[in-house]
């Protein structure tokens, strides 16, 4: 697999193009923009950046108000200070009042690593999947950064783009067809598959490849979109795989693992199924990569993890 | 145009169905309503370009309530501007119906969804700098309860008022010094309010927040200084107009029995006596 760039760049790559071709585009930063790589952006645009310092309710409802007179507006902030001292804004300026601004949560899950607790961002996915009418998408590589970003500008309801920072794998070939909503099949396996968002996705494709090598068929689909999220891929890939594994950056709690457990458990399909994320416990010291590894979101730790579930069903048989 | 007298009668006639929306509901924020409906009065019928006719567009002024508990007073306004029919109010509160106890968008009119307290100024200082980008003349009007200041939101938004020069941004504060628990003084002193929005960049005005020519001049003198934003003290009485519910804590939410309703509607209805007996028929 071939390392590419981290999807923050990309992203600001992308919001240029953009805002050079749409004038009502306007970026809102909280003095993030350094951090969220728009040194470029606010050179080359910068009568379409708003600044509002460190002030995260506000932003928020800034860029309500902006939405609310035509504007086009990315609102971008670290996802633990955005969708947490935000929150109340997200839930009534922006869901509730229905103004599609597009957030950007940046450096989101554990891209700060060893900045500790108050910079994760581990939460995100089960406030945000409570709240009516925000949509939340978690691009996993550079390809699908990039198009959700196009896709968000005009969206027409209120989004949740969620970015880390560190250089991703490239997982897609750019003629993959990507829609909000749909999740993108990266391959099949008749005896597992991990069912993967975010940055979480591109170790789950090298562990099949471990998994291959133990003559184990497995499958990851790559769920960018948590909502709406797209049941039909997951059921599908549930009644064609023998187990399900989920893994994502965020905590147990309310994430994607929870989302496609009930959903599992609803539409009555009973298979064996693991849930790979972060327990809700004092985090760990150390960087993105290091605290993955210590809670097993690696290739090697999630093949152990399938392989381990695989062999349980065994026994129970 | 109306005529100041004209705007006065509708004050009291608003006064009226206020307090009947309340008690046909058996649920609402009296006291507030009462406190700034003189406001809403003045800004809907004299000083805001909004109309049904021209809602959708976004070249416009626009107004939000951000105290989103004195519904009452804006469904009022709003129904007496055309928005919607007045029987609609009938379904205050009701199972079902689109006007709840906060403003929504599900109701013609209303710009933007609030009831939860510290959020409508942020929005509006977006509306008005959208205006400034565009280099528009409309104005963005946003009203503020005196307790509601309590929040830190309101501070941050201040900022970032005064930061873009919004001059096309009025902020009126309805200050009848009472909030649920009592005087806000004694709750948590906002005083010495005009310094503190002086400090953070505004041109302060104040005003008789009942008094409907001096409502009309205050308004009409916006900006107050180019390059700031305007805020206007507008001092008011909470439950104005019914004296048994002035000043008192315990109108912020009650709702009138049988026996204060009809007294406070004969009060009503003897103010609009006298002021037939001054202007004549009306």
């Amino acid at each position: 697999m071939e390392l590419g760039k981290p999807n923050l760049d990309v992203f600001a790559e992308t919001l240029l193009e953009l805002g050079r071709q749409e004038p009502n585009l306007l970026v809102v930063t909280g003095d993030s923009r350094g951090s969220a790589k728009l040194a470029a952006f606010c050179q080359t645009l910068p009568g379409q950046v708003v600044e509002v310092g460190i002030a995260e309710q506000n932003l928020v409802g800034i860029s309500a108000g902006l939405t609310a007179a035509g504007k086009k507006v990315f609102a971008v902030s670290p996802a633990c200070f955005l969708t947490a001292r935000g929150l109340e804004q997200i839930k009534n300026d922006v869901a509730y009042s229905d103004m599609p601004v597009k957030l950007i949560g940046i450096s989101a899950g554990v891209s700060y690593g060893a900045l500790g607790t108050t910079h994760h961002s581990l939460h995100d996915f089960a406030v945000l999947l409570a709240i009516h009418n925000i949509d939340i998408v978690v691009p996993a590589d550079n390809f699908e950064t990039r198009e959700t970003v196009k896709a968000a500008l005009n969206h027409p309801r209120p989004i949740y783009i969620r970015l880390d920072k560190k250089p991703v794998y490239h997982l897609h070939h750019p003629d993959t067809v990507f829609q909000i909503g749909k999740a993108i099949v990266l391959s099949r396996g008749s005896d597992v598959t991990f069912i993967a968002t975010g940055e979480t996705v591109a170790p789950a494709v090298m562990a099949t490849r471990v998994l291959t090598e133990r003559g184990i068929s497995s499958g990851v689909i790559s769920v960018h979109t948590l909502c709406p999220l797209d049941e039909e891929s997951i059921l599908e890939a549930a009644s064609t795989s023998r187990a399900i594994v989920t893994v994502e950056e965020h905590s147990v709690n309310g994430g994607l693992g929870s989302r496609v457990a009930s959903l599992l458990l609803e539409k009555g399909i009973f298979v064996p199924f693991k849930m790979v994320a972060f327990p809700v416990e004092y985090m760990v010291t150390g960087s993105q990569s290091e605290i993955f590894a210590h809670y097993n979101i690696t290739p090697q730790g999630l093949a152990e993890t399938a392989t381990r579930l695989l062999c349980s069903k065994q026994e129970i048989k | 145009m109306m005529t100041v007298a004209e705007l006065e009668l509708k004050s009291i006639q608003y006064r009226k169905k206020i307090l009947s929306m309340i008690k046909h509901a058996n649920a609402g924020h009296t006291a507030g309503s009462l406190s700034c409906v003189d406001i809403l009065n003045v800004l809907y019928n004299q000083i805001l370009n909004i109309s049904p006719e021209n809602f959708a567009l976004y070249q416009r002024d626009r107004y939000v309530q951000s105290k989103g508990h004195s519904v009452e007073a804006l469904y009022v306004v709003l129904a007496d501007r055309g928005f919607f029919a007045e029987s609609e109010l009938d379904t205050f509160e009701q199972y079902q119906s689109p006007f709840i106890g906060h403003p929504t968008r599900k109701v013609p009119g209303i710009e933007h969804n609030t009831g939860a307290l510290g959020h409508g100024l942020s929005v509006a200082v977006g509306m008005a700098l959208a205006g400034k980008l565009d280099r528009r003349l409309d104005k963005v009007y946003v009203l503020l309860g005196d307790g509601e200041l309590d929040e830190g939101s309101n501070w941050e938004a201040s900022m970032s008022a005064a930061h873009y020069k919004l001059d096309n941004l009025v902020v009126i504060v309805d200050r009848n010094m009472l909030q649920i628990t009592g005087r806000t003084e004694e709750v948590n002193q906002l005083e010495p309010l005009e310094d503190k929005f002086v400090a953070f960049g505004y041109a302060v005005r104040h005003v008789d927040g009942h008094s409907i020519p001096d409502l009309i001049n205050i308004f009409k003198s916006v900006p107050f200084e180019n390059g700031k934003p305007n805020l206007i003290l507008a001092h008011t009485v909470k439950g104005k107009g019914v004296s048994f519910m002035e000043n008192g804590t315990s109108w912020h939410h009650r709702v009138p029995t049988d026996e204060e309703f009809h007294a406070a509607i004969r009060e009503l209805e003897q103010a609009e006596k006298k002021w037939r007996e001054r202007y004549g028929a009306g």
